[in-house]
């Protein structure tokens, strides 16, 4: 049985609304919120990892090629990676 | 065994509070509570007491101070007075939605303007709603009392929430006053360490203070408020074991000569103490005048304030602050919520007194009781020029 995201009365709000599970954010897709994804350009990309440093989700995930790109499910499309990726490989697309 | 000095109130509680072997204090001086984390400094420093204390530098930081410190499982406490508690309003909530037993004592003092130091009761009401718990010491005696009941009802595994203890900036804090302090012996006796439901530490994560969005924040916010109604079972436990332990008494509404009277006065804090010379004199006198004393102000005592108004024709509420532009004093405005389903009730006036530290005498409490009835309007003040 899947475990409940939100306690469903007030009897079952912890004293505190304290948690005591580890790395639940994970379940809230903060994604939703996104009106422009960021799309990377590799031929500009130097994979100088700005994008990834700069993430205020901590949502840029290099890969196996040393290239970045977004978790969609937790992007929300803030642009700060494009504003700081000074080669100009990332660009802000509106989503459809 | 218990011993009687005659100590000025606020080092009197400081030295409650030390007996209570806190772990951490945190606090900025401000008028007139300094006196109190003054004396804890002194207690800490000549090595009586094994305390972190925290020099901090703003009132904001005391607090922040104490809700880390309390956070990891510590006893924390702190002081305050007037615009150093406004100074720390943002983190008061925060504190009782994370459920955190701080201690705090508060020398109630007027909030400015005009800058004034002295006592009234327009501090505390300011966080009326923040989820305290809160207390009204009448004398120096209950000052050092209640201080030390603080910690044990706070920290008890069903409230688990802040509270205060408010002493009257001056009238009491600056008193030289004969009274009992108890030893260590007997405070370890009735005072347990603290358990914390929940500490942060890093071999257990616990997350405290996370984001309660709309789908959340209504059930957390009756969460709260059950804890606070609840949290008076509690009380009312705690008190019958300090009375049990060291014989004095302690109730939510404490009456004096009440008994047949027709016009009955309500104080909070050590104005009770004058009102009750007034109400021997004029009982000398026969006319039947009588006084409630407030001790309990959160949870606030909604049958216990019915009782105690059973039979009273004229009840006079004294009120040390005025709700600006609103009911008149905080205090009357919940008497009148508390009663205004009753059938039989008595008529209320609401006496707004000693404001900004205006003396409030015997003749003055005298001459309010005679005037009883006369009343204008839903709120006045009393003795103010023209």
């Amino acid at each position: 049985m899947a475990q409940k995201k939100w306690p469903e009365t007030w009897q079952e709000v912890t004293p505190g609304c304290m948690i005591f599970e580890g790395g639940n954010s994970r379940e809230y897709h903060t994604g939703s919120w996104r009106a422009q994804r960021p799309v990377w350009d590799n031929a500009k990309c130097i994979k100088c990892g700005i994008c990834y440093i700069f993430c205020p989700e901590a949502c840029v995930k290099e890969d196996a090629q040393g290239y970045f790109a977004a978790d969609l499910d937790y992007c929300k499309g803030c642009g700060i990676c494009a504003h700081e990726c000074w080669p100009g490989a990332i660009t802000m697309v509106e989503e459809g | 065994m218990s011993k009687r000095i005659g100590m000025e109130i606020a080092l009197a509680t400081a030295e409650a509070v030390a007996l209570c072997r806190p772990d951490v204090i945190a606090a900025y001086p401000i008028t007139p509570n300094t006196h109190i984390p003054e004396h804890l400094s002194d207690i800490v420093a000549e090595g009586r007491l094994d305390a972190e204390f925290i020099c901090v530098e703003s009132e904001h930081s005391a607090m922040s101070a104490c809700a880390g410190a309390s956070g990891t499982g510590a006893r924390a406490f702190t002081a305050t007075s007037s615009q150093g508690l406004l100074y720390m309003y943002e983190v008061l909530g925060i504190v009782s939605s994370m459920r955190l037993p701080v201690v705090m004592a508060i020398g109630n003092r007027a909030i400015s303007g005009p800058i004034n130091i002295w006592n009234d009761h327009s501090d505390i009401m300011t966080m009326r709603d923040l989820g305290w718990l809160s207390l009204f010491a009448a004398n120096g005696q209950e000052a050092v009392d209640m201080m030390i009941q603080s910690f044990k009802i706070a920290e008890d595994a069903a409230v688990q929430l802040p509270i205060n203890v408010n002493l009257d900036g001056f009238q009491l804090t600056h008193m030289v006053e004969a009274l009992f302090l108890p030893d260590e012996k007997e405070v370890d006796r009735f005072l347990p360490r603290r358990k914390p439901y929940a500490a942060l530490h890093p071999d257990h994560p616990v997350t405290m203070g996370a984001l309660g969005m709309p789908d959340i924040f209504t059930e957390a916010t009756k969460a709260r408020d059950q804890a606070l109604v609840d949290s008076r079972t509690v009380i009312l436990k705690v008190w019958k074991e300090w009375e049990k332990q060291f014989g004095r008494r302690y109730e939510p509404i404490e009456a004096y000569k009440t008994k047949g009277a027709d016009v009955v006065m309500l104080t909070m804090g050590s104005m009770g103490e004058t009102a009750e010379i007034a109400v021997d004199e004029l009982r000398r006198d026969g006319v039947p005048v009588g006084l409630l004393k407030l001790k309990l102000w959160r949870p606030f005592p909604f049958e216990e304030m019915k009782k105690a108004v059973r039979g009273v024709k004229t009840l006079i509420v004294t009120d040390r602050c005025c709700s600006l532009g609103g009911p008149g004093g905080p205090l009357a405005a919940e008497v009148r919520s508390a009663l205004y389903a009753e059938a039989a009730r008595p008529a209320i006036e609401n006496a707004l007194i000693g404001l900004g530290g205006r003396d409030v005498t015997v003749d003055d409490f005298k001459q309010m009781f005679r005037q009883a009835g006369k009343s204008k309007g839903i709120y006045e003040f009393y003795g103010v020029r023209g």
